[in-house]
């Protein structure tokens, strides 16, 4: 209880360090400007697009707002929501290393385990933060311009606005998930190097290069292992009922993802020499 | 190691490689509790590397390492606790605020109290002069302040051991001499202080032992007064007839007589007896304008031993 208590205030004091940053905000910010983006350009052009034109669900946004904030994260997914995942993700160790403060951490004693695990989680927080913040952005820029109500589901059925908000929850989580295995995946390299934005770089490419080999349909036996594959399946999460097949074998494939790397950046950062 | 004295830091043929380099090559420290402990050497020496060994940051390739009778890496935990320490210079979250950084360091410390935080962060800034400046975000310090705010950080709990690498980098004259006066008041208080310095000035003053560090070695170690001893006295004799004088002073036998323009220099025993030399060179008629025993200084003794120049050995 004691040590569980110590621990939760170095949990609060990482993420106070990362929420103090400018930087952290500024990426939150452009994050809800996608949606923000998405809505005015369809809200500016008059065009009706026939169903099926653009990105899923785009067709919809005008009919009913709430459809914004699923076709922000559609959109998000690729790039743009990786992009900064591996922007916090490669700055974990990596960061304090360029700064030096990983020796005053270290030395404190914060103990190795205990910082990568702390260090893992505030990843995990953003990720949070940053699904939800595509989602709420995107119901209130999408209330604000289009018409809001009930809506239809891909099965056909209706559902009540609040069961809507809960689904929109759900599926912002779904991401969140989704983002466990690339968070893992930078958080081994960034104990591989002390320069913050090299580990931001190899996560982002590993991101392109899983997405790449996941559209090859020669490799179509290595696709449910890639980390990106179910990371735009949450539509299930949009039928009555609601179908959780593919979010339980997601999960699975993520939990993979950060038992490997996890142990892996275990077994590197545990023995490593801090020489920064 | 060093039987009947109680260590605050032993190391045993301690020895880091980097590459084909050795940084550190077998080095054994002893730092009884207590003292003011001078690590002294050039840019490049091996100091830091060393420091991090003993704090378990980087792995020693060879040799051991006791803190307060703690065998190193393996019990670093319950060491950790008792030691501050400045390693490298400060290093701090330019975004956040002196404060703030030091709230930050003690959260990340497992053994330390949530309750008396704040008040021993507090504590710890105003010891160090930076009580004034402690909301500022650390990105509008100086090094001077960014100095003491590692000092701060070091003394966030009552401590047994300060490591401190090259404290005074970066301070002013007025900083150095404030620096100095801290260390001395917490030497007074019991704890034992292991200081680094490429600059024997900046720490003579202070230290009561002193381990002198070149390329990686350690090429003396021990009480401040026994180094002092350990240097050869000189005689200094200025005097007419220079070349006589040296014949004279062989007939005496002194050898390694070294002549300068207008006087000689000549090693000579620690209880050489100047006066009966000197009623023997009156009585043969030099005209003696100086005579006199001469002890090198410790900076001598020092530069001596790991070379002048500015260049980096290595
Ligand atoms: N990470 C490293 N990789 C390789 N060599 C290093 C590394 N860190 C230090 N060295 C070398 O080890 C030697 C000692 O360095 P250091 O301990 O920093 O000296 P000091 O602190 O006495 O100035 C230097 O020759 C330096 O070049
Ligand atoms: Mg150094």
């Amino acid at each position: 209880m004691f040590a569980k208590s110590l621990s939760m205030s170095l949990m609060l004091s990482e993420l106070r360090v990362m929420f103090t940053r400018r930087r952290t905000w500024a990426m939150l910010a452009a994050i809800a400007l996608i949606p923000i983006l998405l809505a005015l350009a369809v809200a500016l052009t008059a065009e009706e697009l026939a169903p099926g034109e653009g990105p899923p669900f785009l067709s919809q946004v005008t009919q009913n707002g709430l459809f914004t904030g699923f076709t922000a994260t559609l959109l998000a997914l690729p790039l743009f929501l990786p992009l900064t995942i591996a922007v916090v993700a490669g700055d974990t160790i990596a960061g304090e290393a360029s700064l030096g403060t990983l020796r005053y951490l270290l030395i404190a004693p914060v103990g190795r385990l205990r910082l990568l695990v702390v260090k893992y989680i505030g990843t995990v927080v953003f990720a949070l933060a940053a699904t939800f913040t595509l989602m709420i952005a995107g119901i209130i820029i999408g209330s604000i311009l289009f018409p809001i109500g009930p809506v239809t589901l891909l099965s056909g059925d209706q559902i009540s606005l609040a069961e809507s908000v809960w689904r929109m929850a759900v599926v912002a989580f779904y991401t969140t998930v989704s983002m466990t295995g690339i968070l893992a995946i930078g958080l081994f390299i960034s104990t591989l190097t002390t320069v913050p934005v090299g580990a931001m770089a190899a996560t982002v490419v590993l991101t392109g290069v899983s997405q790449i080999l996941d559209n090859l349909p020669q490799l179509s036996w290595l696709h449910e292992w890639l980390f990106t594959h179910y990371w735009l399946d949450f539509a299930d999460i949009l039928r009555q009922p609601i179908e959780l097949g593919s979010f339980a074998s997601n999960a699975l494939l993520q939990l993979g993802y950060v038992a490997v790397f996890g142990a892996l950046a275990y077994s590197r950062f545990s023995t490593k020499d801090i020489l920064s | 190691m060093i039987q009947g004295q109680e260590l605050a830091i032993s190391t045993s043929s301690l020895t880091k490689q980097f590459g084909s380099q050795k940084a550190v090559s077998g080095i054994s420290l002893s730092v009884p509790r207590g003292s003011v402990f001078g690590f002294l050497g050039p840019n490049g020496s091996g100091k830091t590397t060393t420091i991090r060994m003993l704090l378990g940051l980087a792995d020693a390739s060879e040799g051991e390492i006791e803190l307060l009778g703690h065998p190193i890496p393996k019990q670093l935990e319950q060491a950790l606790p008792k030691i501050g320490a400045l390693v490298e210079g400060p290093a701090f979250y330019p975004y956040m605020s002196g404060r703030n950084n030091l709230i930050r360091i003690d959260s990340a410390d497992r053994f330390s109290e949530a309750k008396t935080r704040k008040q021993r962060v507090d504590a710890a800034l105003e010891r160090v002069g930076l009580s004034n400046a402690s909301k500022k975000k650390v990105h509008a310090y100086s090094l001077g302040m960014k100095q003491r705010l590692g000092l701060a950080n070091a003394l966030l709990k009552p401590r047994e051991i300060l490591i401190l690498d090259e404290p005074t980098n970066g301070l002013d004259p007025q900083g150095t001499r404030e620096v100095r006066n801290l260390i001395r008041s917490l030497a007074a208080e019991g704890i034992t202080i292991f200081v680094s310095s490429h600059l024997l000035s900046e720490i003579e003053q202070l230290c009561s032992h002193l381990a002198v560090m070149t390329a990686g070695k350690i090429v003396a170690q021990g009480n401040i007064q026994e180094l002092r001893n350990e240097s050869q006295t000189r005689l200094v004799l200025k005097s007419d007839r220079i070349d006589e004088l040296v014949d004279v002073l062989k007939g005496q036998g002194l050898s390694k007589i070294s002549l300068k323009s207008d006087h000689v220099v000549v090693p000579v025993p620690t209880e050489f007896d100047v006066a009966t030399l000197n009623q023997l060179l009156v009585k043969k008629k030099f005209m003696i304008s100086e005579i006199r025993l001469e002890q090198p200084s410790l900076e001598e003794y020092f530069v001596n031993l790991t070379g002048e120049g500015f260049e980096v050995v290595r």
